[in-house]
């Protein structure tokens, strides 16, 4: 890969149903640029679904918005795409976040709760920075 | 990808049948192949295999929809069978131990002899 460019695109989606496939698109097209193979950048794909999903649902934002921050860069000369998820809602612990188990969900009412789980195993780093004043989820993809 | 997901439905017997969602598999999406699925099991199809093979992204919504058909599977003593998963799909299922309980396959072919009890 030659020397690299930093690229950063800036995105307010609405909490609307459905609306996190917005963020995929932009995905897609820095994945595209950074050369990542078309399965890097699905698993990036699905760890935003996840995000955007887990914001949507569960910060109570009162501007009913996200926003979502994506850079494509380099670092000591290994290529990224990095995926920040922004609300601005009542925040969590995720030390407080039960893992969970297959066999637990199968039979229980609860099936839900897998959002974490798939975004820290999609993605090679991601740090979570959350308050009361809301909640950063910042992931990160290596080439 | 916003489009309403479609579940066309193939019954090659009265043994198995096939699922072939073509969308993205979220709420609405996991929503219309349970209906599907719910309507062969009320019919006694109990073993049924769900064609990945136009789905690029199961959320998490959908994949506990997924794990709903599953219950009602098991519950009738049937099997469900996931074939031609993106790389990706199928890392996620493995990820989350949906791979315990229902088998998934790189082709229709062998996930046909499976269900139909031909094969381990």
């Amino acid at each position: 890969m030659p020397s690299f460019e930093r690229r950063e695109v800036h995105l307010t989606l609405p909490i609307v149903r459905d609306m996190e496939i917005a963020a995929t698109a932009q995905v897609a097209v820095l994945g595209e640029l950074l050369q990542m193979e078309r399965d890097q950048i699905d698993e990036v794909k699905l760890a935003v679904v996840e995000a955007c999903i887990n914001a949507f649902e569960h910060s109570g934002t009162p501007d009913r918005k996200v926003e979502i921050e994506f850079v494509a860069d380099e670092k000591s000369g290994r290529p990224f795409l990095e995926v920040g998820v922004i609300d601005a809602g009542c925040g969590f612990d995720p030390a407080r976040v039960a893992e969970p188990v297959i066999r637990e969900k199968i039979h229980s009412k609860e099936k839900r709760g897998w959002g974490l789980k798939i975004i820290e195993s999609l993605m090679d780093d991601v740090r979570i920075e959350s308050g009361e004043h809301g909640t950063r989820i910042v992931m990160r993809k290596y080439l | 990808m916003s489009e309403r997901l479609t579940v066309t439905v193939e019954r090659p017997d009265q043994i198995v049948a096939i699922l072939r969602p073509d969308g993205y598999i979220n709420a609405s999406g996991g929503e219309e192949i349970a209906k599907e699925a719910y309507v062969l099991l009320g019919d006694g199809v109990v073993n049924l295999l769900l064609d990945l093979e136009r789905t690029r992204i199961v959320n998490s919504i959908g994949i506990s929809i997924l794990i709903e058909i599953l219950e009602k599977v098991l519950d009738q003593k049937g099997r469900l069978a996931f074939c031609r998963l993106t790389p990706t799909i199928e890392k996620t299922f493995q990820i989350m131990g949906l791979a315990q309980y229902a088998r998934l396959f790189p082709a229709v072919d062998p996930a046909l002899a499976w269900l139909r009890g031909e094969t381990e």
